[in-house]
């Protein structure tokens, strides 16, 4: 059996509420419950869920921005549990949303991807200008890109700069937040298929994260699917959406839009996301869900695997 | 270098500057000028006018000539003005970059003290650190130093957590750097501009208050004087001598006229967004330009848009954002709008009912027909009565478009009111029927909410409703569900559907998605910089697209159940506006183009219900491959 | 919301703690012996021994603190030897003055201030939004005491309209008319920097709001651009108001020292001017801890009608 390329055990992350002058500590907002993932190398794991389902918690603690409150990273079976962001920075990287804002309107881009260079595998001059001549030539930017400033680029191109940056530091494991959202559609493939490239020729493992159905649907082997801090679901990305076996996630792929479909409201009542400060018993899912018993409101259900191995929380799974 | 150039546009600013220059210049030439000693007293000569022999702006009340006292004072009170707000401005900076960028307990306990010296009314601590430190021209500059400390550092600590939050600076840290590192190639060059403009515009303010205690005399002491101290000793003799009032009075009001006019000047230009005139206060209507050909109606419907044309003119640059668009809606009818952003279709649906923010948008040519009338250049109180409630809209994001201090349920009441005279209890009745319809649950307890307290999907219901209120014949909705969840965008487009079939709505629905126009719209236009390149029945157009374009961004957007794949795409980027090729704008992205393409206008030709603008479109059988 | 007002009030007391120390400290910093600096020309050995006494002088600064506090909170803040008379009734008398012509002055500001802002940015570019940007820009430049003298110089000597200093006529009667013929001047010199400051704010606020979102909301619906500028603008723009004109309330007090001593009002800031020229050092202190204990209860005022005005602060 391999090693998974980057494991998380138990992952959670509670942000403290602070204490009001009268009343009692409360307790924290929990955004992350405990997560446990394996990704193998060369795989693309893809994260789907809502607003507010936690998918970027999950990833800044990944990288090393935000600690975590309990549970472990091991990357390539060796636990990183250093705070130095510069270990974490040679181990994985990170694409952000906004390629615009991840780059320093001050800065030329040059500047930019000389730091990772010098900083995290101490290069001199000359060895910095080799690479970035390679990297970029990987990524297919012009090298007379270098001397301008990020705003002289477009969202696209800024995107493959933010790409760039993150190959510099030679992490094995990229974890993509959102990358293609802020694109604009037409762009959008370029930049995807230019990550599926790289991942082919450079051997990397990729974790993905989105909103976009389709689009994780469509770049990942396995997918989880994320609610309200947890993993609901976790399976193949060709059965996930086809055969959902946790009944958010059969909402989900009932919501999409699909050209051809008859347009009617997939959930008969008017419900939204249960109340982060106020947490409901049990099932997250259940004032929403079809299926919820008794059972649902007592017990937090657990991921189980069924005999294809495709996993749901749920106690009362679908086509199960 | 484009700083100096945007400063010397700006005329009032240069002329501070030169005025500084002047005042700067005389200030510095002060010791090697032929001027009479500024402290030697001659009182026979007491009080002499100005234009006397040999002192030229007169003497004071011991017989000193003003004119060297005079320069000699703005030297002094230069000096201790700038010396004060560099001191403020460094120590200030500082400490709100620490507390900025290490956030938590260090914030805490640093703005907890600040916010200390923030209760005292500024001038008590100035006054009671003269009091402690004794009168004296370097014990006022420390007094003035200290008291704007705590303004710098609220200021540049408010400035650097908004950068620290930035993703580039999370990107620098995983480039491995520390955090010393970070504080001063990351956040302090982002910072830099602020601290220049907080102190261009507080320099003036700090020559005053000095000025103000030397003229309480709690400053320069005798025989030196600065300008307020010359002020302050005058002051006895104010009625029988007013020149010797007037001189370092006006030379203050000159020198701090002058600096808080270069002041602005800076500000302004390095202010981004004054750059592209994003601080233009929108008009009630968009502008629309005197040499526009109105359009006469082409098209049956209840709105129909005829060669319409909107540009956005930004300094010397005009962007086509709407270039001759033709559109008709009938009633009952969903008419979808396509394109990726900068396509023009949120410009063309703000531009029916004037909304589109003028300056800088203009509209230039074409017609809006609402029931045969043409709304382009229609007086404002005809548009006005119009809005709303024959033509409503709903907005793409909840949260920035609802008023955020009034409850959703006086926001509807209002909008009822604008229109006709009724009742607070028959518009509070209306308010909770309209947030029935669109099915928010206990809506007679959600109309006292406000926006913040509601979900993303309740105040898009909100929004909804409002269009409602006044029972519209076309309702135009600009992207209403881009900002929400899949979940929620189901629930929202399901609502807007019903409506539509109860109440015999004409919807105009702008959205960058396939799926959506499939499931919502019976026609489709899809628009690429500034025109309709297709337009046609829905399922038509889905089926058989014929624009390259088309054809293009449907097969780049995945849909879902189509598994792992690769995917089309289109190479290049959308043009822009303000640089359309002549003839196709798509053909440098376009496979098929020829040099037809590029050569001159392609129209955009009618055949039974579909619409193309293309000399070279997709056959059907290709399409079906 | 009295949950809220409670716990600002609540909130207050580590501010006023933190500004008695800071006052504290800075006294500290005279040099020499305290008592005999306290007392300057009154210096005997006896004075200086019931100082000592009275004050705790002679104890360590830490011990000193909290005698001096412990007195200041059962309302004895000293006596001013110069005066001869305790500190707080001087203090209480002249702040009386001060509140009447600042207070005239703050409200005054604050009106004009935000008409002259909204009317400027409603017609941005246009004639009217010129003349007040210059207007303004005059009022932000010029000294407050100059304003003041030539005031004087204009109104009272040459035209003779008003009084030239004082607050009550010297003969005749102290009624309401009077009051206000003295406060014109005074009144109207102390407000021109602040209705400066506050326009700018108003004006620069209202135009970031204009192009807000909801703006675009309200023009949709149909509201007549009046009460798209007055009813939907200017109430979200003074979200951002409120907290200046809380700073400038504090502007407004700092000018009243220039402004009284111009005109020869008997208030708290001529006060302060004379007793440092003086080194009355227990009515430096004492005048100064008071006038901020009062500006941060304005300012706990300033926040509740801030929490009126915006429903999005919790209370």
């Amino acid at each position: 059996m391999t090693t998974p390329a980057l494991r998380l055990e138990g992952l959670s992350k509670t942000f403290p509420l602070g204490r009001t002058l009268f009343g009692p500590e409360r307790p924290g907002v929990r955004a992350v419950h405990p997560v446990t993932l394996d990704v193998m190398p060369g795989e693309t794991l893809g994260i789907v869920g809502e607003s507010g389902c936690g998918k970027s918690t999950l990833a800044r603690m990944l990288v090393g921005l935000l600690e975590p409150t309990t549970g472990t990273i091991e990357i390539e079976g060796a636990a990183l549990d250093n705070a130095d962001p510069a270990v974490f920075g040679k181990r994985i990287q990170y694409v952000f949303q906004d390629p615009i804002s991840s780059l320093n309107p001050r800065k030329t881009i040059r500047q930019i991807m000389d730091a990772p260079l010098k900083l995290l595998h101490g290069m001199d001059a000359a060895q910095r200008r080799a690479r970035i001549a390679e990297i970029f030539e990987t990524v297919s930017l012009r090298e007379e890109f270098l001397d301008r400033y990020p705003h002289e680029f477009s969202g696209g191109q800024a995107q493959r700069i933010g790409i760039a940056r993150a190959l510099a530091a030679e992490a094995r494991i990229l974890i993509l937040d959102e990358p293609v959202s802020a694109l604009d559609v037409s762009v959008q493939a370029q930049v995807l298929n230019l990550l599926a490239d790289l991942k082919a020729r450079l051997g990397l493992t990729y974790l993905f994260i989105s909103h976009d159905l389709a689009v994780v649907e469509a770049v990942s082997d396995r997918i989880a699917v994320l609610y309200f801090g947890s993993v609901v679901e976790l399976g193949r990305a060709e059965d996930i959406f086809r055969a959902p076996r946790h009944p958010y996630t059969k909402l989900l792929a009932d919501s999409a839009p699909v050209v051809g479909r008859p347009l009617t409201a997939p959930e008969a009542k008017e419900t939204e996301l249960p109340d982060p400060l106020n947490p409901p018993t049990g099932c997250a899912f259940r004032a929403r869900c079809p299926r919820a018993s008794e059972r649902c409101a007592a017990e937090v259900p657990m991921l189980a695997e069924d005999a294809k191995g495709q996993a749901a929380a749920c106690f009362h799974p679908l086509g199960g | 270098m484009s700083f100096l150039k945007l400063l010397a546009r700006n005329r009032l600013a240069l002329g501070g500057l030169v005025v500084m220059g002047i005042v700067v210049l005389l200030a510095l030439l002060t010791p090697i000028l032929p001027l009479k000693p500024p402290n030697i007293t001659d009182t026979g000569n007491r009080f002499l006018p100005p234009f006397s022999d040999g002192a030229l702006l007169g003497t004071d009340h011991l017989g000193r000539d003003l004119l060297s006292r005079l320069m000699w004072g703005t030297r002094l009170s230069l000096a201790v003005g700038f010396a004060a707000a560099l001191v403020a401005a460094s120590i200030g900076a500082a400490i709100g970059i620490v507390a900025g960028y290490y956030g938590g307990r260090t914030d805490n306990v640093i703005m907890r003290g600040v916010d200390m010296l923030m209760a005292f009314p500024y001038i008590l601590l100035a006054l009671a650190i003269v009091a402690a430190l004794g009168p004296g021209l370097m014990n006022a500059l420390i007094a003035v130093a200290a008291v704007n400390i705590p303004f710098f550092a609220r200021n540049i600590r408010g400035i650097t957590v908004g950068i620290a939050h930035k993703e580039f600076v999370d990107a620098a840290r995983l480039s491995g750097m520390s955090d010393a590192r970070i504080i001063l190639t990351e956040i302090l060059p982002n910072v830099v501009p602020v601290i220049v403009i907080a102190m261009s515009t507080t320099v003036g303010w700090m020559i005053l208050e000095t000025a103000g205690l030397s003229f309480l005399g709690l400053g320069s002491q005798p025989p030196v004087a600065d300008l307020g101290s010359m002020l302050g000793e005058a002051r006895s003799a104010l009625i029988t001598n007013p020149h010797s009032s007037i001189v370092p009075g006006v030379m203050i009001l000159i020198i701090v006229m002058a600096i808080n006019l270069l002041g602005d000047g800076i500000r302004d230009a390095l202010d981004p967004r004054l750059k592209s005139g994003a601080l233009n206060r929108p008009l009630p209507a968009t502008l629309v330009a005197p040499t526009r050909q109105p359009e006469s109606q082409q098209n049956e419907g209840i709105l129909t848009l005829d060669n319409l044309q909107t540009q956005f003119h930004v300094k010397d640059r005009v962007y086509r954002a709407v270039g001759g668009v033709t559109l008709s809606v009938k009633p009952g009818e969903c008419l979808g709008i396509i394109g990726e952003s900068g396509s023009g279709k949120s410009v063309t649906a703000l531009s029916v009912m004037g909304l589109v923010a003028s300056p800088p948008g203009l509209i230039t040519g074409g017609s809006v027909h609402y029931r045969g009338e043409d709304l382009v250049g229609a007086p404002y109180r005809k548009l006005r009565t119009l809005r709303g409630r024959e033509v409503a809209y709903i907005f793409q994001d909840p949260l920035a478009t609802l008023h955020p201090l009034y409850r959703v349920g006086d926001q509807l009441i209002e909008a009822i009111r604008v229109h006709r005279a009724i009742s607070r209890e028959e518009g509070r009745k209306k308010a909770i029927e309209l947030l029935e319809a669109v099915r928010i649950p206990n809506a007679a307890s959600r109309v006292n909410d406000y926006p913040h307290e509601m979900s993303g999907g309740m105040r898009q219901r909100v929004g909804i409703a409002m269009a409602l209120a006044n029972d519209p014949e076309v309702i135009i909705a600009d992207e209403p569900t881009t900002a929400l969840d899949v979940t929620v965008q189901a629930q929202i487009l399901s609502l807007l559907d019903d409506l539509r079939r109860e109440r015999g709505l004409a919807i105009v629905f702008i959205t960058h998605d396939f799926g959506v126009v499939g499931q919502l719209c019976d026609r489709v236009a899809v628009m690429y910089a500034g025109r309709i390149v297709e337009e046609g029945p829905t399922r038509a157009i889905l089926d058989a697209p014929r624009h390259p374009y088309t054809a293009g961004l449907m097969a780049c957007v995945p849909e879902l159940g189509g598994g792992r794949r690769r995917l089309e795409a289109i190479p290049g980027l959308p043009p822009a506006v303000d640089d359309l090729p002549p003839g196709c704008a798509f053909a440098p992205r376009c496979d098929r183009a020829t040099e037809a393409c590029r050569a001159g206008e392609i129209t955009l030709d009618r055949a039974g219900d579909r619409a193309l603008r293309c000399i070279h479109p997709v056959e059907p059988q290709e399409a079906a491959r | 919301m009295t949950r809220y007002i409670l716990r600002r009030l609540i909130s207050a007391i580590p501010v006023l703690f933190g500004i008695s120390v800071i006052v504290f400290a800075i006294m500290a910093l005279i040099p020499g012996d305290p008592a005999t600096a306290i007392l300057g020309s009154f210096a005997t050995p006896e004075n200086v021994a019931r100082l000592n006494e009275d004050l705790g002088l002679d104890k360590p600064l830490i011990q000193q603190y909290f005698i001096w506090l412990g007195n200041m909170l059962q309302g004895d803040f000293g006596r001013s030897f110069n005066l001869n008379r305790p500190v707080l009734d001087e203090v209480l008398e002249r702040f009386n003055a001060t509140l009447v012509l600042a207070g005239t002055s703050f409200v005054l500001c604050s009106v004009l201030g935000i008409v002259a802002g909204v009317v400027s940015a409603a017609n941005q570019y246009g004639p009217a939004d010129k003349a007040i940007t210059f207007v303004v820009l005059l009022g932000i430049s010029i000294p407050s005491f100059f304003l003041g003298m030539m005031m004087i110089l204009t109104f009272a000597v040459n035209l003779r309209l008003f009084p030239a200093s004082g607050m009550w006529p010297i003969f005749g009667d102290r009624d309401l008319w009077a009051l206000l013929r003295h406060l014109t001047l005074p009144a109207l010199a102390l407000s021109v920097v602040a209705t400066g400051v506050i326009a700018r704010l108003a004006r620069s606020a209202m135009l970031e709001v204009l192009r807000q979102d909801f703006i675009r909301t309200a023009r949709a619906k149909g509201v007549p651009e009046r009460g798209v500028i007055w009813r939907h603008a200017l109430r979200a723009a003074m979200v951002s108001i409120i907290p200046v004109l809380g700073i400038q309330a504090g502007f407004v007090l700092s000018g009243a020292v220039y402004i009284e001593v111009v005109f020869q009002w008997p208030g708290i800031g001529r006060m302060l001017v004379d007793a440092i020229l003086r080194r009355d050092i227990l009515l430096v202190q004492g005048g100064v801890v008071f006038v901020a204990a009062c500006y941060v209860f304005f300012n706990i005022v300033v926040d509740v009608a801030q929490s009126l005005l915006d429903p999005r602060i919790k209370t």
